[in-house]
């Protein structure tokens, strides 16, 4: 057994900080893409659009039934042998592209069900007054609904920031790849992929107290 | 005088179940109306059916110069009628991510296109009329049943409308606060607004109203001032069911 090398580890904190940007980039980009995409799929479901509501089913189906490495790897390197215009895809935008239609799905189903948590008598007052669809959507339903879902979308955000790390099978160097290249030049494993992972810890650490904060701040806004 | 409010031959079913059977009615400019009958006849769906919350499956409701004909009513169509019969709640419905206030002016600002500066002016008006002068930043959840149900009519009060509908306005209330529901719904008629109150408080349709309807197996069976229904009532059913909730 051979003691952690802390001083290599040490080195290593300001190497792999410096991808910090790029795994917040895709989570933060993938998560309000992913946010409006699950809206809009929810809001098709909820309403039960005609046709429209099936294909969603299937969506939400598939992306919630294969994993995500699968997915990503579908997009990155199975599509484009079909269709040609997607060789040119970068990792960096085929992860975002993953990371958003598979996350959708799991947050299409929480919005949906924090929709219908709203009492329907609410739907009816807003539309006894004559509000339209997408004004009692709008005003009524979706606030009360994004208060309801919000924890649950937080926890999403937070897997969301680990599966970026997921990117680096696509060739991107995001934090994992620039630890993975680190130890393979040093080939100190233990100590790179060590401090890479009390890296994503600390990101969601940080997260976590915002989440608790905005917990007890959605809790004040309709004083009980 | 003619009909403000003209409904004719409304029909709806459920299913198999025709629970409104032919519906004609005729109310004059401020004229108050209890509908009065056993559960399940179809009462709350007709003034369902008046704000298209259920929608009709045949017949015309014509209110003022806007007719709406079931059998080929639009979406516009649907919403004038909406802006023109302000609905009041057996469960209060109200807005619950919205203050007192707000939950007033809500149908103002968003759906009547007013400012922010003048829809509030108004609700604060409408809250010293409903006596929650002080409660305006309230949400609901801080509100006891009784103030509740005063906003939800503040709701419908601010929307000006031509009839309002009061779907059993006190009987999800605790009877501690049905005494202030009815004082203000007694006022508003006090203001001839025209309105029709489904209703299981007896005394308080006979006071109020002036024409009293009452209803079975969706139909009108026999309608009249207060008077007459309660104290003279030509039709069996009638007699046997003021016998019962008498």
């Amino acid at each position: 057994m051979r003691s952690l090398d802390i001083a290599y580890m040490w080195d290593l904190v300001p190497v792999i900080a410096g991808y910090v940007p790029l795994t917040l980039f895709m989570a933060v980009i993938s998560m309000i893409a992913a946010l409006v995409l699950a809206a809009v799929l929810a809001i098709v479901r909820v309403l039960r659009v005609p046709i429209l509501d099936r294909v969603v089913a299937v969506f939400i189906s598939f992306f919630r039934g294969t994993p995500l490495l699968v997915q990503l790897f579908l997009f990155y390197y199975g599509l484009p042998q079909m269709l040609s215009f997607l060789t040119s895809i970068n990792g960096v935008t085929a992860a975002i592209f993953g990371l958003t239609m598979h996350f959708s799905a799991y947050m299409a189903e929480s919005i949906r069900g924090a929709i219908l948590g709203v009492d329907r008598s609410q739907w009816e007052a807003a539309q006894s007054i004559g509000m339209t669809q997408g004004q009692l959507l709008r005003r009524i339903i979706l606030p009360q609904a994004a208060r309801v879902a919000a924890p649950t979308l937080m926890n999403y955000f937070i897997d969301m920031i680990k599966g970026t790390s997921l990117a680096f099978t696509l060739g991107v160097t995001e934090m994992m790849g620039a630890a993975q290249k680190e130890a393979a030049g040093s080939f100190l494993y233990l100590e790179a992929f060590l401090v890479v992972a009390l890296f994503y810890w600390a990101i969601v650490e940080v997260l976590s107290v915002g989440q608790r904060r905005m917990e007890a701040h959605l809790g004040k806004a309709v004083a009980r | 005088m003619s009909c403000e409010i003209d409904v004719s031959g409304l029909v709806k079913r459920f299913g198999a179940n025709t629970v409104l059977d032919g519906i004609d009615l005729c109310l004059k400019p401020g004229e108050r109306v209890a509908i009065i009958g056993p559960s399940g006849t179809g009462k709350s769906t007709l003034l369902r059916c008046l704000n298209y919350l259920d929608r009709p499956d045949q017949g015309k409701i014509a209110i003022g110069d806007l007719t709406v004909d079931a059998a080929k009513a639009g979406k516009a169509e649907i919403l004038a009628l909406r802006r023109r019969t302000g609905f009041v709640f057996q469960g209060y419905a109200l807005f619950a991510n919205m203050t007192a206030r707000q939950n007033i002016m809500e149908g103002l600002t968003t759906v009547r296109g007013w400012s922010k500066e003048k829809a509030q002016d108004r609700a604060d008006q409408i809250l010293t009329q409903i006596g929650l002068g002080d409660r305006g930043d309230s949400y609901p959840s801080g509100l006891s049943g009784g103030q509740q149900q005063r906003v939800g009519i503040g709701r419908a009060m601010a929307l000006d409308a031509d009839l309002m509908l009061f779907d059993e306005p006190t009987s999800a209330l605790d009877p501690e606060w049905v005494g202030e529901v009815l004082d203000l719904i007694r006022k508003i008629a006090d203001g001839r607004q025209t309105m029709l109150i489904v209703t299981h408080e007896m005394q308080f349709a006979r006071e109020i109203a002036d024409r009293v309807v009452f209803m079975e197996g969706g139909r009108i069976v026999e309608q009249g001032p207060p008077g007459q229904i309660f104290g003279n009532a030509q039709d069996n059913r009638t007699r046997s069911f003021l016998r019962r909730v008498g």
